[in-house]
């Protein structure tokens, strides 16, 4: 079974043609560089996506985060639903791990400095 | 805040400093960004998914951390800034006046002036969408504002009227804290957006991409109830007979941008009709001495990644400026030819040395196609591509062997 | 129990509730909405017409000729701008020749001044970007542009400084009559008590008689749509350009605002539904004529499009009356253009109508002065400091196109009529009006709003209940 996939790793969007045969991907054509391929082989698998979001303070202002490595796709709105329990009740600076493994073994980081 | 600079930076988003950066690190030590937000970073801030720095970076950021990077290399170094103050004109001769809480209504005249006053949205008004008035009503990136900065949601069940990137953003963005997105329409037959974000903004959650179509009816009286979108035939007038209904509380436009050049047009400047910004060499400085442009407001990119590279050219050649005195132009026009709807820089000054990076936006999708680069009827390059879409920038190296070879103007067009 | 109530804070209710403000009445301003000037003196050209279009001895021409005349030192003490531009009724053929030595024969009749036919060289000269098609020209140098929202809430914020009171939202929907007045109910049953009630309620008025018991006329409504032109685009023309009228009316015209945009409009359709709303084809046409007056019309420089429904009667005329039907029911009703011309002078005869009832005096304390519109943009550098200085919200820009400050915001919320939603707020500072129509600064108003009147931000509105700018926190 060939599967047509559109590339979602870069501004390129390279239009890329993935042969499956028994659940394993056996060709990869179309992509300009490995991460296309890697794209491709997941996405036929079990596609993955960052997800990015906001997590409130006590303050109540929004602080920027996005999981370090993209979560299973079936799983974002688990995913959105755990960022949106959390309420963040400390300083947090870039890359800080605000929620451990929120699917598997991505955590949700801040993306932004915040001080209150 | 000194009493002199050597060079004014207008605006402290991704231009601004990357400029800031650049000019410093090129020998311009005397450097003052004014900045109308609380915080550096412009609209980064508010721009909180990722996919920024891949270029650049190598890396997939988010619009704050992709801000924070530039705001971490100003910091390092001796850069003047001034937050919550507005610039309210600019007179060609680079007197800049602003205001803030602090220093309350103050001028400034310095040697240099670098414009990155970034780009607006082009609103409702804009294209006279017929209907009431009600709330509910928002550009994309208001919207944005509201759910990423402030923390409200402005509605439950959204149609969004154009496919740029960042009303495909929204799409995603409202979907995944609650909103119910039945609809992205688009006027022109293809999208202006990035076509991974139409992947994973629309096709992932299943939001329909209705090309050819446009909204023709806003209902409701205190607030948005519904909207009438129709097919629009090839001259973008809505066809009678195919109009959809959809019930909805919310309507987000995200119907291009426009360079936000009131400072430009004020101090004088030329303007160029196609790109809405200033008209430039290939240092990025403007028809008037001393005053250059770069980021969005000299042309609207695809991403940020090229906003940086541009304003860096900007920075490096506004530090040669305070350090060197103004040179002599010897300039030759570059014009935009068939199927090509600008070309950057307008003006290419043959005595500054060095290759030159040619900007352009082709006018409609081609495929397996030619750009070339000629000059009095002779081909100086050419390029052959795949793929040509309106929505992806375009680009050309032209060496200084093939710049001198040119006798007059140079033209970009597109053959096909 | 007041001594009288005006029930619409429109143009016209708000100059009546000012005159009579000058006299030791107790007056109550009645408005349906969350904002006064919420009806047709919101939505309409903003010219102050010189008068020649009304036939003569009709009110339309006394009121017109007068409110004309009144008009400069009536916005200038009241702090609005207005502007001396002119207008201009252009001729394109020579049929429209002979319309024009109508309306020249019908103005000077009625009272207007320096009225004066022009020739295609003169028009041309006065006017480059008009049609080279256009033959002549009627100029009438005593017409002017005025801001009619400016107008309407400086006027009803001058009388509340001057002891009126105002009362929003009450959608007046029962009255009784008493002994020696009305008890007025509102849809959520407030209840306000006068003596007399002067009914100025726009398109609405049909309904405020009926619950008097006034059935005596009936008020429609004629949709009127606009284009209104970024101020990049300002200078295009510098008088207000009439097309010569026809019997459908006076058609579209090309003018000036008095903040310097330019505006392209209005259509003219009678409509059952008096939503105001803007359609399809009138947009078109509205750019279709605008471009037969000028044809290098900026269109691509549109910012916003808007509908005002103006109320009329078959009859054609005002009507200023007390009810014959109803003692101290005094009726102000039909009042289409040129009734924002018209309006101090209507307001001038209503008052007397009102002193001749119930001959109050006028009071010693009366200022009819108010902050101008422009106050703080029109300082010079050291006088804004100075205000900066004592106040810093002045020195921050929240409105970037328009160049407004938080200080001007709050001051719109803090002062009379205060600003309680966000359209308020836009017609009272400009924060919002210009090329960005608030894209930029809508979020930050809205805080401000929440911030001052200590609400949630869930709670403020574009322009009062059931229009919520957001439904909810998203976490």
């Amino acid at each position: 079974m060939n599967k047509q996939l559109t590339c979602i790793e870069c501004p390129m969007g390279c239009l890329i043609e993935v042969e499956v045969e028994n659940g394993a991907v056996k060709s990869v054509k179309g992509n300009t560089c490995l991460r296309g391929k890697m794209y491709a082989e997941n996405e036929v698998i079990c596609p993955l996506r960052v997800v990015t979001s906001t997590v409130k303070t006590v303050s109540g202002k929004m602080v920027s985060v996005k999981t370090d490595k993209p979560v299973r796709k079936s799983e974002i709105f688990e995913v959105m639903k755990k960022i949106n329990s959390l309420t963040l009740d400390r300083n947090v600076v870039i890359g800080d791990v605000i929620l451990a493994n929120i699917d598997r073994d991505a955590n949700l980081v801040a993306t932004q400095n915040y001080n209150d | 805040m000194k009493e002199n600079y050597d060079i004014v930076i207008i605006g402290g988003g991704p231009a601004g400093l990357a400029a800031a950066v650049s000019a410093y690190d090129n020998g311009a030590k005397n450097i003052l960004i004014l900045e109308r937000e609380p915080r550096l970073g412009g609209i980064l801030n508010q721009c909180i998914h990722n996919g920024f720095g891949l270029t650049r970076f190598k890396e997939s950021l988010s619009g704050p951390e992709y801000a924070y990077r530039f705001i971490k290399e100003v910091e390092a170094r001796d850069i003047d800034v001034l937050l919550n103050t507005t610039v309210l004109s600019l007179e060609d001769n680079k007197t800049i006046t602003a205001i803030n809480s602090e220093y309350g209504v103050f001028s400034i005249t310095p040697k240099a002036v670098i414009l990155s006053m970034g780009c607006r949205e082009r609103s409702r008004g804009a294209l006279n969408i017929p209907g009431s008035r009600p709330a509910g009503i928002y550009s994309a990136g208001t919207a944005q504002k509201y759910v990423n900065i402030k923390g409200y949601l402005p509605g439950k069940r959204v149609v969004i009227l154009g496919s740029g990137d960042i009303g495909l953003i929204m799409a995603r963005r409202m979907t995944l804290e609650g909103a119910k997105v039945l609809a992205v329409c688009e006027i022109m037959p293809y999208s202006s957006g990035l076509r991974r974000n139409i992947e994973q903004c629309l096709n992932d959650f299943n939001i329909p991409l209705y090309l050819n179509h446009t909204i023709t009816k806003i209902e409701g009286t205190s607030r948005v109830t519904g909207v009438v979108v129709s097919k629009v035939d090839e001259n973008k007038q809505p066809i009678e007979g195919t109009e959809m209904h959809f019930d909805c509380d919310t309507v987000l436009f995200s119907v291009g941008l426009i360079p936000e050049n009131e400072l430009t047009k004020g101090a004088g400047i030329e303007q160029s009709r196609n790109t809405r910004g200033a008209v430039v060499y290939q240092n990025r400085e403007t028809m008037i001495d001393g005053i250059f442009a770069c980021g969005n407001v000299l042309q609207v990119h695809d991403l940020v990644d090229f906003v940086s590279e541009e304003s860096e050219i900007a920075g490096a050649c506004a530090a040669n400026y305070v350090l060197n005195g103004r040179q002599e132009h010897n300039p030759i026009s570059c014009i935009n030819g068939d199927n090509i709807s600008y070309v950057l820089p307008q003006k290419i000054d043959k005595n500054i040395p060095g290759n030159v990076k040619l900007f352009f936006r082709v006018r409609n999708t081609f495929k397996h196609c030619k750009i070339v680069v000629e000059s009095n009827g002779v081909v100086l390059q050419e390029k052959k591509k795949l793929i040509c879409v309106p929505g992806e920038m375009e680009t050309v190296i032209l060496s200084s062997d093939v710049i001198a070879k040119a006798e007059g103007d140079i033209v970009v067009r597109l053959e096909c | 129990m007041y001594d009288v109530i005006v029930v619409g804070g429109g143009v016209i209710g708000g100059t009546i509730l000012r005159a009579l403000s000058k006299y030791n009445y107790s007056i109550c301003l009645l408005e349906k909405e969350n904002d006064v000037c919420m009806g047709q003196s919101k939505a309409n050209s903003g010219i102050v017409h010189a008068g020649f279009d009304a036939h003569v001895g009709t009110l339309k021409a006394k009121f017109n000729v007068l409110g004309c005349q009144m008009m400069p030192d009536y916005a200038k003490e009241l702090g609005v701008k207005y502007l001396n531009c002119g207008s201009l009724v252009v001729a394109f053929n020579e049929s429209d020749v002979a319309m024009l030595n109508n309306l020249l024969e019908r103005g000077e009749k009625n009272g207007v001044k320096e009225l004066e036919i022009i020739d295609s060289a003169k028009l041309h000269e006065l006017e480059p970007n008009v049609s080279p098609n256009a033959i002549a020209a009627l100029y009438a140098p005593t017409a002017g542009i005025i801001c009619p929202y400016c107008l309407t809430i400086a006027a009803i914020g001058n009388a509340m400084d001057n002891g009126a009171d105002l009362i929003t939202n009450f959608e007046l929907t029962k009255v009784e009559k008493m002994d020696r007045g009305f008890k007025l109910y509102s849809k959520d049953n407030k209840t306000v008590e006068g003596k007399v009630v002067i009914n100025c309620a726009g398109i609405g008025s049909t309904k405020v008689a009926n619950a008097f018991g006034d059935y005596s006329f009936e008020i429609k409504g004629k949709r009127g749509e606009y284009i209104l032109l970024d101020r990049e685009s300002g200078d295009f023309v510098s008088h207000t350009l009439f097309f010569t009228p026809t019997e459908k009316g006076k058609g579209i015209l090309v003018s000036g605002t008095a903040d310097h945009n330019i505006i392209l409009g209005p259509t003219s359709e009678k409509v059952e539904d008096i939503t105001p709303i803007t359609t399809q084809k009138g947009l078109a046409e509205v750019m279709a004529k605008a471009k037969i007056m000028c044809p290098n019309t900026p269109i691509y420089n549109s910012i916003t499009s808007f509908t005002g429904v103006r109320a009329y009667t078959e009859k054609g005329d005002f009507i200023i009356e007390e009810s014959k039907a109803v003692d101290n029911l005094i009726n102000c009703v039909g009042i289409e253009s040129p009734g924002l011309t018209s309006a101090p002078a209507i307001a001038e005869y209503v008052c007397e109508m009102i002193n001749n009832k119930l001959h109050g005096e006028k009071k010693a304390d009366f200022n009819g002065t108010r902050t101008p519109e422009y106050f703080f943009k029109d300082l010079s550098v050291a006088e804004k400091n100075e205000i900066i200085k004592k106040d810093p919200s002045f020195g921050r820009i929240i409105c970037r196109c328009e160049q407004i400050t938080e200080g001007e915001i709050i001051k719109a919320i803090r002062e009379n009529p205060p600003a309680r939603d966000i359209d308020a707020i836009k017609r009272r500072t400009r924060s919002g009006m210009g090329r960005c129509q608030g894209g930029f600064c809508q979020p930050q108003v809205a805080e401000i709003l929440a911030r001052e009147l200590g609400v949630e931000l869930t709670e403020i509105t574009k322009n009062g209940v059931g229009s919520e700018l957001v439904i909810a926190k998203t976490k």
